[in-house]
């Protein structure tokens, strides 16, 4: 009964260009990058689109380069290029974390840093990571590029602000500097699963120990991958002591609004964003503090 | 002469004969089957858990493309297929015809030239429902005024059973110092296996012969329903189970696939497969637990456990479907009073429809073991807590001592042997029993929480004696049939049907050490009605029991015919003739023998005058009593006060299944069956909601465990032969599924019992333990 999805017609891009041509002609059109969440949910009727532009054949989307002011990651980068690169486990220990708790080795070989993004699950780990890293998302569409902030780009639960017709091309994470560390924690029902709540700390000390900026992204902790901005506001310029980050972690949860569903109820997600934002943040902390 | 050669008998933990093919990718599943001409059956589904169906529209379906047939329950209504009885004396849909009673219900089949084309035409089938209320928990089935499933039953109410003594148990509660009680749920789970339910169904229309390869764990038994309800001549209806993908109880069935390929393939003239994707076969196939109960136990202040009672009530689904011998409606759960001298217990039952699938899957345990090991092991725990007594000491004290075996229970079982004491302090010892609880002693002091669990189980396993077992009225024996070709190499075929268990291996060691023949040269076939002895199949840890003993015995025929041969080319009286492993001689000229190949050669060339040529035997094993394994499982975890999650430390095993077959197959069950284990007591369960909606539907919400989670497992054994069987062994395939989910929720509620926590339901998802902490003021939030 389910397994097999409805017809589709599955077309091929060979550059941005035809890419974004064929979704803007094409109806009802899918992009097709990873296929590790799309292809699921086509399968158990979840999504039927019409069309599918599958762009694995674009030249130059898959890469690392931390060469200019930001670290650029092709959209077309594989999860597992993420796990198994020194520069992201030295310079990114964020992305690193998360990249390492998505699914299973099998999807991580396939699913991309682009598909994970775009989906916008509240369940997927990247986002939060683009939040907490306040990341920059650039788009190709029929009349040229732009370039969107983390902040902004999740809409709501599997909605970005990408059009129907554009494609994101590439993620731009700001450049590690002395004094960076991060970390993801992800609580799950078991390895591979989404998380019950996650949590994306991205931090920046001076030699005092005084936090100079700090992004929070939450995973599964609303309908959408949020960005707990009153627990941000409050770190900055503050010694990072126990009580400082009790308060962050207060401040984070009440910015959560989990859904009670079959990975717990609501207020143990609740809970939990406390519980793990404190201990991100913590973890963080002693990450960029080791990096001094 | 030739060198006696390495035969790899009993206790050898040679490597499965099976692997290489399994490895290798080159086994025969259902799903690998493909025959010529061969047509896809694919199902419509119902959206609803109780739904009256106002009707069906059948047309866009059938002119779609590639679509052969379309089968309804009223296409089945004439055959009497619309309906068939179950195991249970109760009978199933097929198809519906009035009304759907479980969300996932299979409601019409549809018959296409492909996969695809059977996919795309079962959603332009159109079914007009009239949803009813639905009744999800059976114990609001069995009030006054609930929604009634069955439209053939005036009552929701399925069956009321008891076992023991009412009188003694309450006389020896009001009599008791310490009374503990607890209200349990053991959650439904699916038992997961890798290879999901299907069958490819061929009606020959010239020879009349139906043939159909599907997953089940007892062919023989569905092609006798199968002639009885449809009349074709039992000689005519072949029953083939290939390699089978894991069973665990859940291939018992038959499931209305099967039915319906078998009469596409009448209806269409062409080979019709039916194979199940894992999203539909997890939420309609049969469920296993589902058991709300009560349990209470007596003892005196000192700790002499005196009497143990249990009032329950289980879900059964729609359909009262459970493969239990026809005296046990509730399966052995009578067993309840585990590996404890009691002086009394009493058990009863309600069974109750409710709008699910069937229920009632002996999932890797023999008929409600299971149960009724959680119930006991539990009830001991809360007693020890109570009574401030080490869990320990307590079962060490009221264990049944080695010397009263054989022991009978106040329930009436005979327990064949045991040394309980022996494998727990066994366990005690290699997990440092006492150096844990100082341990946890200074931890608890530190506010750190560390709990140590101890499960000390009693299985009953092997059905069995004919004199009590039967399904359907046919006993429970064990078959095997052992023929020796002229070069001594073997054909042996058993009635039963190994899902993974390694009966090719086993059975062949078992025929090594009996004939002396390398298990190279043996040939296991199972799972052909054509071929193989007439036999109940493989569940409930029967084979090693029955068909294993049958094949000791039909081997032990074989060899005193071979002694006739040999005394006979050995120019020696019968008498005088010695076998050793492998080879005859004459008594005191050792060095002087025949070998059993040479025996076998003469038995077809040169057997004595008067003897019937050939060399065979076949042995139908009614075995005397069950086989009673046991085993000592003690729990390590820490408990995260922050998240809630518990995270099991250590994991030490010791189980006794009495003499070893092969040690590496018995280490494979336990790992296998602790995992089982280990998956029901931390994250498996299929919920539902008020309206029958199905939570954990598939492998993305129904969380089944990996290597990542799973825990070390130290395993270790005791050996105590059972006294009655040929070998002296014992069933294993479930004891660890049935013993460890106590060890684990033991282990948790040890850890939390100084709050005030008696005990946790499975599974223990980390959000209840952490409900708990935050009731007692105990949780962190850092």
């Amino acid at each position: 009964m389910f397994v097999i999805p409805d017809r589709f017609s599955y077309t091929v891009a060979h550059s941005v260009e035809e890419a974004v041509e064929l979704l803007h002609t094409l109806e009802d059109s899918k992009v097709l990058a990873g296929g590790q969440s799309l292809i699921p949910f086509m399968k158990l009727g979840y999504a039927s689109p019409k069309s599918l532009v599958d762009i694995n054949r674009i030249p130059n989307l898959d890469y690392l380069d931390d060469s200019g002011e930001s670290l650029k990651i092709g959209a077309l980068t594989r999860i597992s290029r993420l796990c198994d690169s020194e520069l992201v486990a030295k310079d990114y220990p964020l992305i690193h974390d998360a990249a390492l708790q998505i699914a299973d080795p099998l999807v991580r070989n396939l699913g991309t840093f682009g598909g994970n993004v775009c989906h916008a699950d509240m369940g997927d780990d990247l986002p939060a990571v683009c939040l907490a890293m306040n990341a920059e998302m650039v788009a190709s569409g029929p009349s040229g590029q732009r370039v969107l902030a983390a902040k902004d780009f999740f809409v709501d639960r599997f909605t970005t602000l990408l059009a129907s017709d554009e494609l994101l091309t590439e993620v731009r994470i700001p450049k590690n500097r002395r004094g960076c560390g991060g970390a993801y924690l992800k609580l799950e029902r078991r390895v591979g699963d989404y998380a019950i709540v996650g949590v994306a700390a991205q931090l920046e000390v001076d030699g005092d120990g005084v936090c100079r900026s700090v992004g929070i992204g939450l995973t599964s902790a609303s309908t959408k991958p949020i960005k707990a901005s009153e627990a941000e506001s409050w770190l900055v310029g503050k010694s990072l002591s126990d009580e400082v980050l009790d308060k962050a972690s207060t401040l984070a949860m009440n910015t959560s609004n989990p859904l009670s569903d079959i990975r717990g109820p609501a207020e143990y997600k609740k809970a939990m964003v406390k519980v793990l934002t404190h201990r991100a943040l913590k973890l963080a902390y002693k990450r960029a503090r080791g990096g001094l | 002469m030739t060198e006696v050669p390495v035969i790899h008998g009993m206790g050898s933990a040679v490597k499965r004969k099976e692997d290489v093919r399994f490895i290798q990718g080159r086994d025969t599943y259902v799903d690998d089957i493909s025959l010529p001409g061969m047509v896809y059956l694919d199902f419509v589904r119902s959206p609803y858990a109780h739904a009256r169906i106002r009707s069906i529209s059948t047309e866009r379906a059938k002119g779609a493309p590639g679509v052969v047939a379309v089968i309804t329950g009223k296409d089945l209504q004439p055959l009497g297929l619309d309906w068939i009885p179950t195991l249970s004396g109760d009978k199933m849909m097929v198809l519906p015809t009035e009304k759907v009673v479980f969300q996932m219900q299979e409601v019409v089949g549809v018959v296409a030239e492909s996969r695809y084309a059977a996919a795309d035409a079962v959603k332009l089938v159109e079914v007009d429902y009239e949803p009813l209320p639905v009744v999800t928990d059976p114990k609001k089935a069995l009030e006054e005024g609930s929604p009634i499933v069955r439209e053939d039953k005036r009552t929701n109410h399925v069956f009321h059973w008891e076992a023991g003594d009412r009188e003694a148990t309450d006389r020896l509660f009001e009599q008791a110092d310490v009374v503990v009680g607890q209200d349990m749920y053991y959650q439904r789970i699916h038992v997961s296996y890798m290879e999901p339910c299907g069958c490819v169904a061929y009606y020959d229309s010239v020879k009349g012969t139906p043939t159909i390869w599907m997953t089940t764990q007892a062919p023989h038994v569905v092609r006798t329903v199968a002639s009885l309800i449809t009349k074709i001549p039992e000689n005519k209806i072949r029953i083939i189970s290939p390699d089978i993908g894991g069973g665990f109880g859940g291939k018992v069935y038959v499931y209305p696939g099967s039915i319906v390929a078998a009469v596409a393939s009448i209806v269409t003239g062409r080979p019709v497969k039916w194979v199940n994707d894992r999203s539909d076969d997890h939420p309609s196939t049969a469920f296993a637990r589902d058991f709300h109960m009560r349990a209470e136990l007596a003892a005196k202040r000192d700790g002499t456990l005196l009497a143990f009672r249990v009032k329950a009530v289980s879900d059964h689904g729609a359909f009262f479907g459970d493969a239990n011998p026809s005296k046990f409606p509730f399966g052995l759960f009578s067993i309840c009073t585990g590996s404890y001298d009691l002086k009394a217990a009493f058990v009863e039952v309600d069974g109750a429809y409710t709008n699910k699938p069937q229920g009632g899957i002996a999932y890797r345990c023999s008929f409600r073991v299971t149960e009724a090991v959680y119930a006991i092991e539990r009830l001991v725990d809360i007693m020890a807590h109570r009574l401030g007594i080490d869990p320990a000491e307590l079962r060490l004290k009221n264990f049944i001592p080695p010397e009263k075996f054989p022991y009978r229970s106040v329930m009436g079982w005979v327990y064949d042997s045991g040394n309980y004491a022996g494998a727990l302090r066994k366990a005690m010892e290699k997990i440092g029993y006492e150096e844990l609880r100082r341990e946890q002693e200074e931890k608890r002091k530190r506010g750190e929480l560390m709990g140590i669990g101890i499960s000390s189980f009693t299985e009953i396993v092997g059905a069995g004696p004919s004199h009590t077992f039967d399904i359907l009225g046919i006993k429970m024996f064990g078959s095997a049939e052992i023929r020796i070709h002229p070069t001594g190499k073997v054909i042996a075929r058993f009635g039963t049907r190994s899902q993974g268990q390694g009966h090719e291996t086993t059975y062949a060691q078992i025929i090594a050490e009996e004939l002396g023949i390398p298990i190279e040269d043996i040939t296991v076939e199972e799972g052909d009605t054509d071929t193989a002895p007439y036999g109940l199949g493989t569940y409930a840890s029967r084979s090693t029991p029955t068909a294993g003993a049958a094949a000791a015995v039909a081997s032990r025929k074989i060899r005193e015919k071979a002694k006739k041969i040999a005394a006979h080319l050995l120019e020696a009286r019968e008498e005088d003739v010695v076998w050793e492993r492998g080879r005859f001689y004459v008594k005191g000229a050792p060095a002087k023998y025949k070998t059993i190949q040479e025996v076998a050669f003469a038995a077809y060339t040169n057997h004595p005058p008067g003897m019937e040529a050939g060399l065979e035997a076949v042995h139908y094993y009614d075995p005397p009593n069950m086989t009673f394994p046991f085993g000592s499982y003690i729990c390590v975890v820490d408990i995260d006060r922050g998240t809630g999650e518990a995270k099991v430390r250590r994991f030490v095993a010791v189980d006794d299944c009495g003499n070893i077959i092969n040690p590496l197959i018995v280490d494979g069950q336990i790992h296998g069956g602790l995992t089982m284990g280990f998956g029901t007591a931390f994250m498996e369960e299929i919920g539902y909601d008020q309206d029958g909606n199905i939570y954990g539907a598939n492998f993305m919400d129904y969380t089944i465990p990996t290597a990542v989670e799973t825990p070390k497992w130290e395993t270790d054994k005791t050996v105590t032969p059972s006294p009655h069987h040929p070998l002296g062994a014992k069933g294993v395939g479930e004891s660890a599924t049935v013993g460890s989910p106590a060890a684990f929720v033991n282990a948790v509620v040890d850890a939390l019992w100084p709050l005030g926590v008696t005990h946790i339901d499975m599974p223990l998802y980390p959000w209840k333990i952490r409900r708990l902490l935050e009731e007692k003021g105990y949780a962190l939030d850092k």
